[in-house]
């Protein structure tokens, strides 16, 4: 059993430190194969991943490469070699520390293949390259560890399944590797175990002391919140008072489009000028780098961002989170939640601002998962078969190889553990050969075999695929930029889609300033200030996440007590008239409501499935309808309901619900569906079927390149079993449409339907209505005339007493 | 609408639908820009295998047009083949299925800018073909009147109540009218791109295809 060298305990004591715990117990098993470390923010996580590898090469004696980290985030590679160069540098260790990232010179890539330093820090995407190359096994030789950081994030992403295909071939370059995770708090750390380890090696857990629990609470205000949206503009005045309480307060928010809402209202509020940024992933790498600096110089109060400060940077000296809107998965509230104080056993303080009603009832569970230390996540599934076919041709550009030998190596990686031989070769057979039904390429394979070996048939061919490597999806982004304005930064990025909606003189928001749309130019959104005018729309980028399968349990068992003390009143009553009306949806059945109301008939169904699953049940539920002659005109989804209205009553809406009919009608709807097309178009980028297509490429490539889906009604037409339509199949019901959901809803209720028939809108559907009218922002005008309807709607469904507040 | 009527030089034309131009006068179909066998190229070059299937898809469509007009002739614009070796590469079904459909039709290929050399395939083989009034020919000469030609593969792209659409267009104007791609495996140019500012006049029609000819004046370019 390794023990810390007396240099190093010196050090720790030179500094006032002691050495934690879980640093100790990471150099005494320093030689385990495989070792996951489960520490929360500011533990110490990253220097116990590096003591060992510091302790190994003090004596100066290891020639070449040691040790390779690896973080999902190019600034956490470059944050973290300048963190560790102070003990280095005050330990006088014979070290070299560099990173390797897309932002690396050439000559320095070069110079770090011919003679590589001790520890690299790189990216999950720079290591693929890497092992491209011809001399992959000269550069790797004598390799020792491998240190992942933020594994918990990785684990979530092809970025960590195409990072963990790289380690089971450096393992196979270099057989004594030991792996290293360094993960944040997560609901099954076994699971990250199981995807670090070479298969079907242990892993070891270490859990750092979690430290005390977090002091978290929801954000009581003076105004109730709203019965619909998602802006939590009522909290505004409540949330200032917090940020001047505190040094620096993050506050996350779930889209970038309610970021830019949240931070426009906060300025028109903030009298005392208190300094504020926003940071969020369609702003500009200048702007968010400057936010980020001024975070560090401590500059800021407060900062209003989403995901894209989830992980990076510690602050040490944020000492509050905000959580604006529903939190929707209680592991990602715990590590936002992380977010705040660094210093190592004090608590994190958290608050959460619920944006509606109903996301009162969804923060109240989420804050008694967090107490319970109950985490929520989906199991991720196989392995995606689109980052093996780049694998195989990576493999392929780095010399001729054997395909036994490289489904052996394949399946060392856990999420590719199950992988069967059939579903290899037809992924081996597709980078070869195309994989068609039609052969038509007998001569112009990718690969050939020879003498048992696979190569590339054109070794020039190898360029073409490395400028391919990643997984990252690119969407097509533009850049926003002031008009008549050459040169300088631009504001930020919007979505192709989302620029294709703008007419001249739309407004928007980006970076918190309002920009009034003047022109496309040269794949630029060309835009000029409106200070004046309210924007009219901000419905740009961001993911809308599903509230999670535990989440949505959690609050079902809620319904289900007698009464609810630990709810507000006003929400406390709104569930009892539920009651009293109708009846609350329970965890084993189904409630569906149907009612008449201003002339249209409405069904509503609970099915608590996430908002995705339930976008997809009513485009579902309404195909049904249209072909029974039920009249649909239109629906709307939300995170637990799905409300449906038409011209004729539903009578028996069971038929609408069964398992094998919804089933069929998906398959005949999925094949013809966007998300389809979105989806072939991300798996055949990564599958090496169409090249990652650069904005410059754009530009000039002009008639030459064709759509891609073109390519996928080909395929649909001819081969629709070829093995990238299967692919896309399986990716795309993991991901939007989450048909795994809506199964998962039909097993939990089995038949069991409720069917409630009233006379007019009930209590629980009455915020769906307002979401039917959803657009985000609107000027003054729109908010009175939503909150004149809210409070019709609310006195249509018995719910006038309560309105006062909201007055 | 399975097409839309045009007029060039006095002569009625049918821009249809399915990207094909019909003279009623001369019974004759004119096609452009068919690409055949361009998986085989890419592949070829080495670059990544695209589904083997745009020659039989692209062949399927055109013989749909050939038994619904009967034309007494046929004139693939050019770019025919998407190189020499791709028409050398065509495998002997697709042969036979040309030859089939050139069966008691006259048949001309215009050399296109991807395909100079087409010995072998049967038809005739021009530069171009003045059928006066007008004129066939690949690429678009300024000045000239009364032509029909391809190359640039237009497209149209609008915004329609923030639905974005892109669709393969035929250029129209009292000179000449550009035939979109008739090629499954195609891209487009759009037609907002300055090289049709040179070429077209200012009132500029488009007539889309798809599903049904829409005819849509081409948007006067901004100031840009």
């Amino acid at each position: 059993m390794a023990t810390l060298p007396p240099l190093f305990t010196d050090w720790f004591a030179a500094r006032g430190w002691s050495v934690h715990p879980h640093q100790r117990q990471m150099v005494e098993q320093a030689d385990a194969p495989a070792l996951l470390l489960i520490a929360p923010t500011g533990g110490g996580k990253t220097l116990a991943g590096f003591l060992p590898t510091l302790a190994e090469l003090a004596d100066g004696a290891h020639k070449g490469l040691h040790t390779l980290y690896i973080s999902p985030l190019k600034a956490l590679a470059a944050d973290i070699r300048r963190n560790l160069s102070t003990p280095v540098a005050e330990m006088n260790l014979p070290i070299r520390i560099e990173d390797r990232t897309g932002d690396t010179t050439a000559t320095q890539r070069k110079r770090q293949r011919a003679d590589p330093p001790h520890i690299l820090l790189t990216t999950p995407e720079s290591l693929a390259l890497l092992l491209s190359y011809e001399d992959a096994p000269r550069i790797f030789a004598g390799l020792q560890r491998v240190v992942v950081d933020e594994i918990h994030a990785l684990a979530e992403s092809k970025r960590g399944d195409q990072l963990m295909l790289a380690l089971a071939r450096l393992q196979t370059l270099v057989p004594g590797l030991r792996r290293v995770g360094l993960s944040a708090t997560v609901e099954d750390p076994a699971a990250i175990a199981r995807f670090l380890a070479r298969h079907p090696d242990p892993c070891a857990i270490i859990h750092a002391d979690p430290g005390p629990d977090p002091d978290i609470a929801m954000l009581r205000t003076d105004a109730p919140p709203p019965w619909s949206g998602g802006g939590a503009a009522y909290a505004i005045p409540a949330v200032l008072e917090q940020v001047r309480r505190h040094d620096t307060t993050l506050i996350f928010h779930n889209t970038r489009a309610q970021a830019e809402i949240f931070f426009h209202n906060l300025w028109l509020a903030n009298d005392d000028a208190l300094p504020i940024g926003i940071h969020h992933g369609s702003l500009s790498r200048e702007q968010r780098t400057r936010v980020e600096a001024a975070m560090v110089a401590g500059d800021l109060k407060a900062i209003v961002c989403t995901g894209s400060l989830d992980l990076g940077i510690d602050w040490g000296n944020v000492d509050l989170v905000i959580q604006v809107g529903a939190p929707k998965n209680v592991k990602r509230l715990v590590q936002r939640i992380g977010r705040a104080n660094h210093r190592y056993n004090a608590p994190s303080k958290a608050l959460l601002v619920p944006a509606n009603r109903f996301e009162i009832v969804e923060c109240v569970a989420a804050l008694d998962a967090v107490r319970a230390r109950d985490l929520d996540g989906d199991p991720r599934g196989p392995g995606p078969r689109d980052v093996l076919c780049q694998q195989i041709l990576i493999t392929a550009c780095a010399g001729p190889f054997e395909a036994d030998a490289l489904f052996a190596e394949v399946t060392t990686a856990g999420a590719y553990a199950a992988l069967s031989r059939p579903d290899f070769d037809a992924c081996l057979d597709f980078v070869a050969t195309g994989g068609y039904a039609l052969t038509g390429y007998d001569r112009w394979q990718r690969l050939k075999q020879t003498d048992g070996l696979w190569h590339l048939r054109d070794p020039r061919a190898a360029r073409q695929i490395r400028m391919n490597i990643g997984t990252i999806q690119d969407t097509d982004k533009l850049k926003v930029r002031l008009k008549n304005r050459r040169g300088g930064a631009p504001l930020g990025e919007v979505e192709e889609g989302f620029a294709a909606t703008l007419t001249p003189g739309d407004t928007f928001l980006i970076g918190g300033e309002i920009v009034r749309y003047e022109n496309l130019r040269e794949m630029t959104v060309e835009v000029t200030r409106r200070a004046d005018k309210r924007p009219k729309i901000a419905t740009f980028g961001g993911t809308k996440f599903a509230t999670s399968t535990q989440l949505s349990q959690r609050i079902l068992r809620m319904f289900g007590q007698d009464d609810w003390p630990e709810l507000p009143d006003h929400t406390r009553a709104w569930l009892h008239l539920q009651r009293e009306r109708s009846r609350l949806p329970e965890p084993d059945r189904l409630l569906v409501e149907t009612f008449p109301w201003r002339g249209r008939h409405h069904l509503c169904v609970y099915g608590f499935a996430g908002r995705n699953a339930m976008q997809t049940l009513g485009l579902l539920v309404t195909q049904r309808m249209e072909a029974a002659g039920l009249n649909p005109m239109g629906f709307v989804a939300t995170d637990y309901a799905v409300l449906i209205w038409g011209l004729t009553p539903v009578t028996d809406p069971a038929p609408l619900f069964q398992g094998d009919d919804l089933r069929d009608g998906f398959e005949t709807w999925l094949a013809g569906n966007a998300v389809m097309k979105r989806t072939f178009r991300a798996s055949a980028v990564i599958a090496g079927l169409i090249d990652r297509v650069s904005p410059g490429q754009r530009k000039t490539g002009r008639q030459a390149t064709f759509s891609s889906d073109i390519l996928y009604d080909t395929l649909h037409k001819y081969d629709p079993d070829h093995v990238l339509m299967q692919i896309t199949r399986e990716e795309a019901l993991k991901g939007l449409v989450d048909f795994g959901r809506i199964e998962e809803m039909l097993a939990r209720t089995a038949g069991r339907i409720d069917h409630v028939t009233l006379n007019g809108v009930s209590p629980l559907s009455a915020p769906l209505f307002l979401e039917a009218g959803r657009v985000p922002i609107k000027g003054m005008a729109t908010e009175r005339m939503l909150a004149e309807e809210a409070q019709r709607l609310m006195q249509d469904a018995g719910l006038s007493q309560m309105m006062e507040d909201t007055a | 609408m399975q097409h839309c009527t045009i007029s060039l030089s006095g002569e009625t034309l049918f821009a249809r639908a399915t990207g094909a131009l019909w003279w009623p006068a001369k019974r004759l179909l004119c096609v452009s820009d068919l690409h055949l066998g361009k998986s085989e190229r890419i592949a070829r070059r080495g670059g990544t295998m695209l589904p083997p299937y745009e020659t039989r898809d692209t062949l399927t469509r055109l013989e749909a047009e050939i038994a619904t007009l009967d034309p007494a002739c046929v004139v693939s614009l050019g770019d025919s083949f998407d190189d020499g070796a791709a028409a050398h590469g065509l495998g002997a079904d697709d042969r036979a299925w040309i030859a089939r459909l050139q069966r008691g039709r006259r048949w001309v290929w215009i050399e296109g800018n991807h395909d100079p050399d087409l010995t072998g395939i049967g038809g005739v083989h021009l530069h171009s073909l003045p059928l006066p009034p007008l004129t066939f020919r690949h690429i678009a000469v300024p000045g000239e009147a009364g032509e029909v030609s391809g190359h640039y593969h237009p497209k149209a792209v609008l915004s329609l109540r923030g639905k974005h659409v892109s669709r393969p267009c035929f250029l129209h104007d009292s000179n000449r009218v550009i035939l979109p791609a008739f090629g499954t495996f195609t891209g487009g140019l759009s037609w907002a791109d300055p090289v049709f500012r040179t070429l077209m006049r200012a009132e500029a029609t488009a007539v889309l295809t798809g599903p049904m000819a829409h005819a849509i004046p081409v948007p006067r370019t901004r100031s840009a």
